[in-house]
């Protein structure tokens, strides 16, 4: 019993992480239809501010907390760029925002490698985190953990108000509904598409923060979450928080248990393979958006 | 580019020497140039490494002219290819190890890592026949149920691209994980014989290179029979208006199929003919990020042109053996650029830079 509970409590912790990242995916991929290569480049970017932040600061309790608004907003600054000098003209050719940003990932992670080097660094954990574990019901949960399951449904909740209740949530819905009816109506889609891309890429900057956790920090950190990511989107449905939240912690659970039972890297890829097959039997994902469209 | 663009590119490209030849006649000169340029000046000018890598390149592009037809001609961006590469390149390299080992012999590798015995479902390879039939018939086998499944269900578009790599991540991690079996991240290498010629020769190896340079023109010709016939009219149309094509009574998903079925053929022989070419084969040539590569080559060149996905993929794969050696900082940032660049500005590539600069010079007039 012990032990399915560490092994649920383990993939909860692998879900709050990919939720973090693939909530910053999905919301950019529903709205502009833009397939955000260099994602995980933003987690990295968020990973090294942590790094930087606690450099100068020297305190890693504080230098924590500090280093979450410091990640969303540098992130967020570098998703406005990219969108607003380069996303914008491809609009209405979504394929190839996929390969455009795979080579904005690769300037990224070469650019980490000159300004930090090729080797991994580290982030301290602060005391208040890296005490004893919490003791749920026999079950050792590390505090990191919880920490990020903290952290993960605070963005969740925070991403739910700002979409349903302020007045830029209500554009970004509107412009995710019928991007024409939306300008139609005096919506600025231009601003809006920046405004999300921004929350999109803070938010992959805080899940960097939230990665320096549990591991080193590589240049090529992004690259083994981007792919796992773009799964609970696809599998969540396109642009669907609710869907996002139980593809991400559904899948963190699954991968868990596979792997434990199985080892890890098979687990890896048969969580591909069940995804695959989910998706021939749902292909719009675990909700879907209703459109009049014949598509 | 919308379709009135497409056709001004082309028209203004129908002149000089186009308008002077006959489409088989330049059919005829095309191929005829490219053999002589492969098997006479490519072997007279090029140093021995130079033409081993060429060699390697070779295998590359066939996998790109297999993307242009899935992507270029049918729309269907699969970035998961590096899973038929490493199907054929695998089943080629098990052959071959174990083909070295002798009869009944086990490969070396296996007594390092593993129980020192031939997995069961190893003994197959042993056979050349079933190894060669392994390398076209699984991956179009899977290509056809995979591409038929996905495509029956109108997955498409971002879908479909974020699935396949979905499924080529998958496929590297398992090899990883298996190494008693696969030899793991550092792959399966170290080939004497190639169905009983020695690898070490350098005579095979020149005739590896015209080996792979004959299946490369001749799956370029395969792709124009392809979409000069009444099949290639019904790909570019399932690719421009689906639901038209839907609508005329056509079944889309088979049409999709079909071709994607074939660039996975073409990606498995082309993994089959590296594996002896490059003596290796490993995880981190089949995985994601080479997997887009295979797709850069296409892009660069242009993809909804016969000889763009070629001519960029070889080019993208010299210009990186220049720069990865020497300048592995400056590689990065110029392949980044690169995507960038053409992506952002180019989108039909190389190929189309002609047209596009004269109409500008055009407009401006």
């Amino acid at each position: 019993m012990t032990l399915v509970l560490t092994t649920i409590v383990s993939g909860l912790c692998v879900g709050s992480l990919l939720l973090l990242i693939a909530l910053g995916l999905g919301l950019t991929f529903g709205q502009m239809g833009v397939i955000n290569n260099a994602h995980g480049e933003f987690i990295m970017i968020g990973a090294y501010t942590a790094y930087l932040v606690q450099r100068a600061l020297g305190d890693p309790g504080s230098s924590l907390l500090l280093s979450l608004p410091v990640a969303f907003v540098t992130a967020g600054l570098l998703g406005v760029v990219l969108e607003v000098t380069l996303l914008r003209r491809m609009h209405r050719r979504p394929l190839d925002t996929l390969l455009v940003t795979f080579g904005v990932s690769l300037v990224l992670q070469q650019l980490a490698r000159d300004l930090f080097g090729a080797p991994s660094v580290n982030v301290t954990a602060p005391a208040w985190l890296s005490g004893d574990p919490f003791v749920i019901a026999g079950a050792d949960v590390p505090r990191t953990w919880v920490f990020l399951f903290a952290l993960s449904i605070g963005c969740v909740l925070g991403l739910r108000i700002v979409l349903g209740v302020t007045p830029l949530g209500r554009r970004i819905r509107a412009t995710v509904q019928n991007r024409d009816l939306a300008e139609t109506s005096g919506i600025s889609t231009a601003a809006t598409d920046r405004m999300t891309f921004f929350i999109g890429s803070g938010l992959a900057g805080v899940a960097g923060v939230g990665v320096t956790l549990l591991g080193a920090i590589s240049p090529t950190l992004g690259t083994s979450y981007i792919v796992n990511a773009f799964l609970v989107v696809v599998a969540g449905g396109i642009g669907q928080l609710w869907g996002s939240v139980v593809a991400a912690f559904g899948l963190g659970i699954l991968e868990s248990f596979i792997g434990f039972s199985i080892g890890q890297s098979t687990a890896q890829a048969l969580v591909f393979l069940v995804v695959v097959v989910f998706l021939q039997f749902r292909p719009q994902g675990l909700i879907a958006l209703r459109t009049r469209s014949i598509a | 580019m919308s379709t009135a663009e497409r056709t001004a590119v082309t028209a203004t490209r129908t002149r000089g020497l186009r308008r002077i030849l006959r489409p088989r006649a330049r059919l005829w000169l095309g191929t005829l140039a490219a053999a002589l340029i492969l098997f006479v000046v490519a072997p007279a000018a090029l140093s021995g490494y130079q033409f081993g890598l060429l060699a390697q390149f070779l295998c590359y592009a066939m996998v790109a002219v297999g993307i242009g037809l899935a992507w270029g001609q049918g729309g269907m961006l699969t970035l998961g290819q590096g899973l038929f590469f490493g199907i054929g390149g695998y089943a080629m390299a098990m052959h071959l190890q174990l083909d070295d080992a002798g009869p009944g012999g086990v490969p070396a590798f296996m007594s390092l890592y593993g129980s020192g015995t031939v997995p069961a479902w190893w003994e197959p390879f042993r056979d050349p026949w079933i190894t060669i039939g392994t390398i076209i018939l699984l991956p179009a086998a899977l290509a056809a149920l995979l591409g038929y499944a996905i495509f029956a269900r109108r997955v498409r578009g971002a879908y479909f691209a974020i699935l396949s790599q979905a499924l080529v991540a998958a496929f590297a991690i398992l090899l990883i994980g298996q190494q008693a079996s696969t030899g793991g991240s550092t792959g399966l290498s170290n080939f004497r014989g190639f169905f009983g010629y020695s690898l070490a020769d350098p005579l095979n190896q020149r005739l590896l290179f015209f080996l792979a340079a004959g299946t490369l023109i001749g799956m370029v010709l395969l792709v124009r029979l392809l979409m000069r016939s009444r099949y290639g009219e019904l790909l570019v149309a399932t690719r421009d208006q689906e639901m038209r094509v839907r609508f005329l009574g056509y079944n889309p998903a088979l049409v999709k199929t079909v071709a994607f079925v074939v660039s996975s053929v073409f990606a498995a022989v082309g993994g089959a003919l590296f594996v002896p070419i490059a003596g290796i084969i490993s995880p981190s040539d089949v995985a994601v990020v080479p997997s887009i590569m295979f797709v850069a080559g296409v892009a660069i060149g242009g993809r909804a042109t016969l000889l763009g996905p070629v001519l960029g993929s070889l080019a993208l794969s010299w210009v990186g053996a220049q720069l990865q050696d020497n300048y592995p900082s400056v590689w990065s940032y110029f392949q980044g650029a690169l995507f960038v660049l053409v992506l952002g500005f180019l989108p039909q590539g190389f190929a189309t830079l002609g047209g596009v600069l004269r109409r500008r010079k055009g407009d401006s007039r």
